[in-house]
């Protein structure tokens, strides 16, 4: 099995869907020539030509915008926009105009585009590049919504998400883009878009995780002492796995999800007021949320990982929920 | 009437206002604040090489002259709106080297403390809004803090610096539009550099004369030698003079070049073979050397004797900065909301 870093299964992703369907094209700033600031379009524009493989001004709501006009009338355009906050001068084209086409047209027109945006925190960046920001695209209705934990998984969500008939917003952690992961690529990993993945089983809780904490909750599941938990990679999160969650918190009777989010609004409120009402009998203990605080991302490495739910804090917490049953603080509710 | 971003004029001067004052019409001082500015920016992409600075930066050698004939040509309370690439800038404004290293090294010495970084250096001491990352995004920032001038009726004015790769955004039309048909106090400055990350303009921008893209929305535009810190002042004098005056924006594309990459590890080899070179022979800060010492101004022992006590003071600041503590947990959680502090 070849052993890719996320960018390279990314690049194949792309590579291969094109070569299956000559409808789909790419577009983005500095993809083309430079193949991508994260090398996510590696060989493309040499295999494609610059028809299919276009650098773009910086210019998102024009380059978003001729994206949905483009899908609608019959191509499949891959847009990525370099940095998720750059989603931001042009969220419009993608909540009001690719979401809304579908519905508007009486059901006439659909928009398959995919937007690929790299995300999250871990690179040093700072507060203006470093945010998950699902939360601007959560609950719009018309939109899908994926978000990749690594190789696997961004190669097989990318092809999903180039096939499906709707608009689908991929996020891609930017620090898991360097990391290799051993998978065979082909039509069996393609992934079902709405569909999570167990990725490792215990009894005493669910963690439900999401990007780049699917691995921290994962090693915090390993380091356990004294239980043992399923990991869930819930993967997309519009429309999300109910049904992963709910098989799972009917054996294992508490839920936790770690989310790289601040606390308010973040994805993880919808999962557990949804187990909370609709698995209430199932629980024996409190559902509980792990995330950043609600402050910006901050600048500079070891600042960042404190921000960032750590394994070991994510064992600790889980640890005492599972002891005292309640719900332990923050870690910056005593640090303040 | 006073701006709220303006310091009060008892206290103490802070050292940024005091920078500042000293480059009008000093020509020795603008030398050196040049040499300044190339001695930090070489420095910071050493200091990124050793893994000292986080994340990414954008240095801007060979832009000097831009930063330092804004800076010099306008006033302290005036309002300065810029992008990441604004370490020149700052120091330009008077921003102190320890403030604008400390902040790029993540330390509590810093202008913001250590919290913001490379891309986000700000003090309102001398008008320096928190430089902006996103691209286009200041443009129209700039528009609404020459309004408040016109509201209040202050006579300080904002000035708008932005990239080449700026002008295809919508920020960039809307805000330009906003300044004329209000005529705001504003003056618009566009660092042509040739490049936007790593796409040469003509690869993105169907004009090379970005004047012209003024003219859509009837502002006046001058075009300036990039490399010429006389020619950048006397530009922006005339310019600021006239948003001063109520006479509305002015926009001002100065033709530059940036020598190193976009960021961080970019060795920028998209370009053309020579081009460097071409604008090498033409840097800046040699340029307003040579001019100083032809006008008498200067000696070549009075250059040398600049560079030098540029680099020693470089040493000392690094010193202190690195002797600074980065930011810590508490300044994570500090002044997220106004209402908080
Ligand atoms: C809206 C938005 N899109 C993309 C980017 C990524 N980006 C940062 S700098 C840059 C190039 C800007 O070029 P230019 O305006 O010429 O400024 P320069 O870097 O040359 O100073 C790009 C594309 C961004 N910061 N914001
Ligand atoms: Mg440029």
């Amino acid at each position: 099995m070849p052993k890719l870093r996320m960018n390279q299964a990314i690049a194949l992703a792309l590579r291969e869907e094109m070569e299956r369907d000559p409808t789909v094209i790419t577009f983005g700033e500095d993809i083309a020539e430079a193949e991508g600031p994260f090398k996510t379009s590696e060989g493309l524009l040499e295999r494609f030509g610059p028809l299919r493989v276009r650098d773009t001004p910086i210019s998102e709501t024009g380059f978003l915008g001729a994206a949905v006009g483009a899908a609608v009338t019959g191509l499949r355009p891959v847009v990525e926009i370099m940095f998720v906050e750059f989603l931001g001068v042009a969220l419009d084209q993608v909540v009001t105009e690719a979401a809304m086409m579908h519905y508007l047209s009486g059901g006439r027109l659909n928009a398959p585009l995919t937007v690929r945006a790299s995300c999250g925190s871990g690179l040093g960046f700072g507060c203006q590049h470093s945010q998950t920001l699902e939360r601007w695209l959560l609950g719009t209705p018309g939109l899908k919504l994926a978000v990749a934990s690594g190789a696997r998984s961004a190669y097989g969500l990318t092809k999903a998400a180039i096939r499906d008939p709707d608009p689908v917003v991929v996020l891609e952690p930017r620090a898991l883009y360097g990391r290799r992961e051993d998978f065979e690529p082909g039509e069996n990993a393609v992934l079902a878009l709405g569909v999570g993945e167990l990725l490792a089983s215990g009894d005493d809780v669910t963690i439900v995780a999401l990007g780049q904490t699917v691995g921290i909750a994962l090693d915090a599941a390993s380091e356990a002492k004294g239980w043992s938990a399923d990991v869930i990679d819930l993967r997309t999160l519009m429309p999300w796995d109910r049904d992963i969650v709910k098989r799972s918190v009917a054996r294992t009777g508490r839920l936790v999800t770690v989310e790289e989010n601040q606390l308010t609004g973040g994805w993880g409120g919808e999962i557990v007021s949804y187990v909370a009402s609709r698995c209430y009998s199932d629980l024996r203990g409190p559902v509980m949320r792990i995330t950043a605080p609600d402050v910006h991302v901050p600048y500079g490495s070891e600042l960042e990982a404190e921000y960032l739910p750590s394994s070991p804090y994510v064992a600790k917490q889980i640890s005492e929920l599972i002891s005292t049953d309640k719900v332990p603080g923050h870690w910056w509710e005593d640090a303040r | 009437m006073s701006s709220p971003v303006l310091p009060d004029k008892t206290e103490v001067m802070p050292d940024a206002v005091a920078r500042r004052l000293a480059l009008t019409n000093d020509e020795a001082i603008k030398f050196a604040r040049m040499v300044e500015i190339r001695l930090i920016e070489d420095r910071v992409i050493a200091l990124f090489g050793e893994g000292l600075i986080p994340g990414t930066t954008h240095t801007c050698q060979g832009q000097e002259a831009v930063a330092v004939g804004i800076a010099g040509a306008t006033r302290p309370d005036d309002i300065v709106v810029c992008t990441y690439r604004g370490h020149g800038m700052a120091l330009a404004l008077g921003v102190t080297p320890e403030a604008v290293l400390g902040e790029i090294l993540g330390r509590q010495i810093g202008c913001m403390g250590g919290i913001g970084g490379s891309m986000h250096l700000s003090d309102s001491s001398v008008g320096l809004l928190p430089t902006f990352a996103i691209v286009g995004a200041g443009v129209p920032v700039a528009a609404g803090s020459a309004l408040t001038s016109q509201v209040l009726g202050l006579d300080n004015i904002s000035i708008s610096v932005f990239g080449d790769g700026s002008v295809n955004i919508g920020g960039f039309h809307e805000g330009l539009n906003l300044a004329a048909i209000w005529r705001l106090p504003v003056v618009f400055v566009c660092e042509n550099n040739l490049y936007g990350e790593y796409s040469r303009i003509d690869r993105t921008t169907p004009i090379e004369d970005l004047a012209l893209r003024a003219a859509g929305y009837a502002i006046p535009s001058e075009t300036v030698d990039g490399q010429d810190v006389d020619a950048v002042h006397s530009v922006i004098e005339r310019a600021a003079n006239r948003a001063r005056e109520g006479g509305g924006p002015t926009f001002v594309e100065a033709k530059t070049y940036r020598y190193a990459g976009h960021s961080r590890s970019d060795k920028a080899a998209y370009r053309p073979a020579g081009e460097l070179d071409a604008w090498l022979r033409r840097d800046p800060v040699r340029l307003y050397g040579e001019k100083l010492i032809a006008n008498g101004t200067l000696d070549e022992r009075a250059i040398e004797r600049i560079w030098s006590e540029q680099r020693e003071e470089l040493e000392a600041t690094l010193e202190r900065v690195l002797a600074s503590p980065r930011a810590s947990t508490a300044d994570m959680f500090s002044r997220v909301q106004a209402s908080g502090d």
